[in-house]
């Protein structure tokens, strides 16, 4: 529903509805990782899911791509173009898994496999998906190679893994991911392992495959400053529930949410001078011991009483925004919203 | 005399078939009550000069300098008592913490290492969980029940149980969320000031290091290319590096600008460019670059660089002068 308001036409490519992805603990309970979650992908978009560790924000990405942990159960609904990828058998989803929808972990080092040659990885999945023989798979994956600007194509494709800088590593493993022409690629904090001058040509990368390509991008960090740059809107997460989410400008310009806000305030920042930085005090929950009112409660500068007993649920606030705080300074001032935004 | 000093520093790895200068030749000092910020890409050789600063690796030329004392590598024996007041915080506080032993014991190892540390060990303990602001209950607990932020607090408490005067942080807030590295880093700028340690500083985030240090020293390839006063550095950086760094640093602002990249990698140490190391990657290189290494020059204010756009460029060809605009294009053809 927020999505709507910024592309009414095009069905989304991602929906998610109610989901919960519910994890098994040791005392036979089972505590929600992801409680809650409604969130759209738009057909070429890219979107932005930041929040702390733990906070659920990968599980979400897993639970996409039907690769959660041994004994998770999922509620709600997640429809990749339409089709409810949570009660889809395990054929079908391997059909999707790579084809239409691939993943880019954090560390290239780990996701690639060193004994295997690059054409080799990317042209795997490849054949395995659309049955071309090994000479068009090759030619497809050089064609690749050169699509994420990897210098001399045709001779890196004989290459392992251990041969790149971490950058090219990654450069590599987005390869990968693009073979089948995904319609959804998940990034897992893409470059949190690189450095910021490697970081900024990924992102660069990834800007122009949505932009020539048309692919829809998750990207999914702790690092807003990537965000910034990269995503047309964000969904903040805390304790497996949406905190906040609207256009990227928006929230990061204007955030509404005290979580939001203390995350940014935690940055350091040029006007900040000498003075301390200021972190948000404690540090989030863990999953067996969630307080049952609002989960940042316990952290948050602005909470009032009823927020330890109630959980706020997250509430359009126009313009493509919605919000799960009901101490919102801004509140009920729709129109002071919008004069910040537009001025 | 600075706390630590360290003059023309190499450090060498003899890998089958080649050796690697990982350091080769840097210079860097650090202060009593000072943060000096060390920047640079990964493989730029700032982690081994941070462990050359405190003899775990050895150095192949140079000197490292701790209380005008030559710090020695780390052996089979007992360090020098004096040597124990230089500590390091590292990167990784799951790694760095032994996983099966009390969080007290563990501190408690470094009061064994304070010269001439009498007391109550337990009292003291309880004072350093305090200074790092833990509850004093922590030191009957273990590691796991500890967050990453925490267990960072806790090395620092173990480092400060040696009653160091200088602490070396090799990327000790990298792995942590922004919250905890926020908390973490004031903790570490309050320590420096109060006990007037001095703090060496490293890390690849510029964003933080901009914030926490007093100096900053900017490694490329081995090499110092730039130091200076953190605020003059960032506002005005001399070295196209400098620059470059600085500007790949995406805003946290909603802006939706793309950051500037610095095309190629950190070459291989094992065969640096000739002339400047910089020079393939530099949007500025011109003549001189790639043919003579440029001098490390003052440029005032206690700044310095190592970049021909700041020193006159020696005459490539007998009585011609370099032309520096024309030039730029041209580099390959000098090479």
């Amino acid at each position: 529903m927020t999505a709507a308001a910024v592309q009414p036409a095009a069905p989304p490519v991602v929906r998610a509805e109610g989901l919960r992805v519910l994890l098994p603990s040791r005392d036979g309970r089972e505590l929600a990782a992801v409680d809650g979650v409604d969130l759209t992908v738009q057909p070429g978009e890219i979107l932005g899911i930041a929040g702390e560790s733990g906070s659920g924000k990968t599980m979400t990405a897993l639970a996409l791509l039907g690769l959660l942990p041994h004994g998770a159960r999922t509620e709600g609904s997640l429809e990749l173009d339409g089709v409810d990828l949570l009660r889809m058998p395990i054929k079908q989803l391997r059909a999707l898994r790579g084809a239409e929808m691939a993943m880019v972990f954090q560390d290239p080092m780990t996701s690639l496999h060193p004994m295997l040659t690059v054409g080799k990885q990317i042209t795997e999945h490849l054949r395995f998906h659309s049955g071309i023989n090994k000479r068009a798979a090759m030619a497809r994956a050089t064609e690749l190679l050169e699509q994420v600007r990897i210098p001399d194509p045709a001779r890196t494709i004989k290459a392992y893994p251990h041969q790149f800088s971490g950058g090219m590593r990654q450069r590599v493993a987005i390869a990968v991911a693009l073979a089948c022409s995904p319609r959804l690629l998940i990034a897992d904090e893409p470059t949190t392992a690189l450095d910021v001058t490697v970081q900024a040509g990924i992102l660069r990368l990834l800007d122009r495959l949505r932009r020539e390509e048309g692919v829809s991008i998750m990207v999914i960090t702790h690092d807003l400053g990537v965000l910034s740059a990269l995503a047309d809107r964000l969904v903040v997460m805390y304790a497996g529930r949406i905190a906040e989410t609207g256009s990227t400008a928006d929230v990061l310009g204007y955030p509404r949410h005290p979580y939001t806000r203390g995350l940014l305030h935690a940055l350091p920042h040029p006007e900040l001078g000498s003075a301390e930085l200021r972190p948000i005090p404690g540090s989030p929950p863990a999953l067996a011991d969630r307080p049952p009112g609002c989960p940042f409660e316990p952290r948050c500068s602005e909470s009032v009483p009823s927020c330890a007993q109630h959980r706020p649920e997250l509430l359009p606030i126009g313009g493509g925004r919605a919000i799960a705080c009901p101490v919102d300074p801004y509140a009920g001032a729709d129109d002071v919203a919008s004069e910040v935004v537009t001025s | 005399m600075s706390l630590l000093e360290l003059r023309g520093v190499e450090v060498v790895y003899h890998r089958p078939g080649r050796d690697v200068r990982a350091v080769a030749g840097a210079d860097l000092s650090v202060e009593r009550g000072q943060i000096v910020g060390l920047v640079g890409e990964s493989g730029c050789g700032k982690s081994t000069l941070a462990r050359a600063a405190v003899g775990l690796v050895p150095v192949a030329a140079g000197q490292v300098l701790f209380d005008d004392v030559p710090v020695q590598p780390l052996r089979r024996r007992a360090r020098d008592p004096r040597e124990r007041r230089l500590q390091m915080v590292f990167q990784d506080p799951y790694s760095s913490l032994n996983p099966r032993r009390r969080i007290g014991d563990q501190i408690a190892d470094g009061l064994k290492l304070a010269a001439g540390f009498r007391g109550d060990p337990r009292k003291k303990v309880a004072e350093l969980l305090e200074r790092v602001h833990l509850p004093t209950d922590a030191a009957r607990r273990f590691p796991h029940e500890f967050s990453g932020g925490q267990r960072q607090r806790i090395a620092i408490a173990r480092a400060l149980a040696a009653d160091p005067s200088l602490i070396v942080a090799d990327e000790a807030i990298s792995a942590l969320d922004a919250s905890a590295q926020a908390s973490v880093a004031n903790l570490l700028v309050s320590l420096t000031r109060e006990l007037d340690m001095g703090l060496l500083f490293i890390s690849h985030d510029l964003a933080i290091v901009r914030q926490v240090a007093d100096v900053v020293a900017v490694m490329y390839l081995g090499k110092v290319v730039e130091t200076g006063v953190t605020a003059q550095v960032w506002a005005e950086p001399a070295h196209p590096y400098t620059r470059a760094l600085i500007a790949a640093v995406p805003p946290p602002d909603g802006s939706g600008t793309l950051p500037k990249d610095l095309p190629g990698d950190v070459p291989d140490p094992a065969e640096p460019p000739t002339g400047c190391r910089c020079h393939p990657r530099c949007p500025a290189a011109f003549a001189p670059c790639p043919v003579v290494e440029p001098p490390i020059v003052s440029l005032g204010d206690g700044r310095t660089t190592a970049c021909w756009l700041h020193t006159e460029p020696p005459a490539l060809v007998a009585g011609s002068s370099v032309d520096r605009d024309g030039a730029a294009d041209n580099t390959s053809e000098v090479a």
